[in-house]
């Protein structure tokens, strides 16, 4: 694999992340995080909606009208994710309820869009697919230790077994959204404290 | 070839428009069979839970297919009725070809225009029977509807199950994720005295001795008036029907008044018309 490649692939999963980096894609990842299953899904979701999308609107990207590039990359987007919701409501439905008003909100993410923006569209097909999904993943990525953390916490269990001992008590607290983005802060945190260059001055 | 002209563009546009729709369309079909066994689980699995026979939880670890043996195997018979409470179908019941009377929304609008085809489910449980009617209306943001489950007699709700669209998760979607909003409704009554308003979710807590009403929920105000209305239209539809199961049992239809709504609020009258509920249908 060439150097560039590599880049494409590893970078936004630490790096470039979309949410601690880019501080995008918040409002879904406070939403969803409450139960790993549900993060694991979501996350899987915005993977193959991004890797996909990236890659279709690629191989449009020298035909695409300048003037309706926007609306053209929505309707890929769009199709894309009532593809996985149909998918999902056929094959998970529990989860899909769940997650139901989440998986449409994909559209509005804006990992989707910008990266159709910043690279699909001056990148052949392959490379784009690659960073829609590296992306896809790191944002997938910072989901499920989010929701790591707040079902551990929150109802003792993981993936829906019990791991901490009955006597914890579970703190609700950890559930309710804001302990999601204090959590996320958390993450931002340790990831600066490592990569010191990402620091403001 | 000049991407940016008027005829390329509207031309390219059309054409991904009518791509993309096509794709929809076949993935839609192809998924319909599996989406549409996933619902009618999903309907079964609501009635169950409201007739006490298992809990949501543990039924959606089961299959579709143990979901429809285990309705297959409780339900007595099912069956439609009209406005009058009167039979008029029958519901099949045997498993491979379960019939669900499904489509709420239609027949909340037969019930405005007076003409409703409801449907009946009984269940049989330890030798006694359970009444499983279903409920529908609006919520804050979508549809709000549920099942609740009244005795052999049709006096006392024995339990409930309530689903949402799109109720705020935290607030009104708690109809659904609070075991303790639908367990209130285990042994509360529905006021044949009053059918318009013949049972009431009251903001603020329902006074202990009243037994035509629950709490609502904090925060979830608009959601829980839907709620209210959901049921005082879909009980007074039912409202016949009950009371002629109620009747066959040979209980007085004044009784209520006794217990439900305490001895001052029968003063003078002889029925529960006194008894209304201060109700805050302020937002707050």
């Amino acid at each position: 694999m060439n150097e560039d490649l590599k880049k494409t692939l590893l970078n936004p999963i630490f790096k470039g992340n979309p949410i601690t980096v880019l501080v995008l894609g918040i409002c879904s990842s406070l939403a969803v995080t409450v139960q790993l299953k549900g993060a694991l899904v979501m996350a899987l979701s915005v993977i193959i909606v991004t890797g996909l999308s990236s890659f279709v609107v690629s191989l449009l990207r020298n035909s695409i009208p300048n003037r309706v590039r926007i609306i053209v990359q929505l309707v890929v987007v769009a199709m894309m994710v009532i593809l996985v919701d149909q998918v999902l409501r056929a094959y998970a439905y529990s989860i899909d309820k769940q997650l139901s008003v989440y998986i449409g909100l994909i559209i509005t993410n804006c990992i989707v869009m910008g990266r159709i923006e910043a690279f699909a569209l001056g990148n052949k097909p392959i490379p784009s697919l690659l960073d829609g999904l590296a992306n896809g993943a790191g944002y997938g990525m910072i989901l499920v230790i989010v929701a790591f953390f707040r079902e551990l916490l929150g109802s003792g269990t993981l993936l829906g077994f019990r791991v901490l001992p009955e006597s914890y008590v579970p703190n609700n607290l950890v559930i309710l959204p804001p302990m999601a983005l204090i959590l996320l802060g958390c993450i931002v945190w340790v990831q600066r404290s490592i990569q010191k260059d990402l620091q403001e001055k | 070839m000049n991407t940016n002209s008027n005829v390329y563009t509207i031309v390219y546009t059309t054409i991904i428009v009518v791509i993309a729709a096509a794709i929809l369309a076949i993935a839609a079909m192809a998924l319909k069979p599996k989406q549409d066994a996933n619902i009618k689980a999903e309907t079964i699995s609501q009635m169950l839970t409201a007739a006490g026979f298992s809990s949501k939880e543990d039924l959606a670890k089961l299959g579709n297919d143990q979901i429809l043996k285990m309705y297959s195997d409780n339900v007595k018979t099912a069956f439609l009725i009209d406005a009058k409470g009167n039979k008029t179908g029958e519901l099949e019941t045997a498993v491979g070809d379960i019939e669900l009377q499904d489509n709420l929304k239609v027949e909340n609008k037969n019930i405005a225009a007076g003409d409703p085809q409801l449907p009946v489910y009984v269940f049989e449980k330890d030798g006694a029977e359970i009444n499983v009617v279903p409920v529908y209306g609006a919520g804050l943001w979508g549809p709000i509807w549920g099942y609740v489950a009244f005795d052999a007699n049709c006096e006392k709700i024995v339990g409930a199950y309530f689903d949402h669209e799109s109720e705020t998760p935290g607030l009104g979607a708690k109809i659904k994720d609070e075991a303790w909003f639908r367990e209130q409704f285990v042994g509360k009554k529905v006021d044949f005295a009053k059918p318009d308003d013949s049972f009431d979710i009251i903001k603020g807590g329902a006074p202990k001795d009243d037994a035509f009403a629950v709490d609502a929920i904090t925060g979830a105000t608009m959601t829980c008036n839907g709620l209210d209305a959901a049921l005082d239209t879909w009980f007074k539809a039912y409202m016949p029907f009950l009371q002629k199961k109620a009747g066959a049992a040979g209980v007085d239809e004044g009784a209520c008044c006794g217990d439900g709504c305490g001895g001052e609020s029968c003063s003078g009258e002889g029925h529960c018309g006194n008894c209304n509920h201060e109700h805050n249908h302020q937002e707050g």
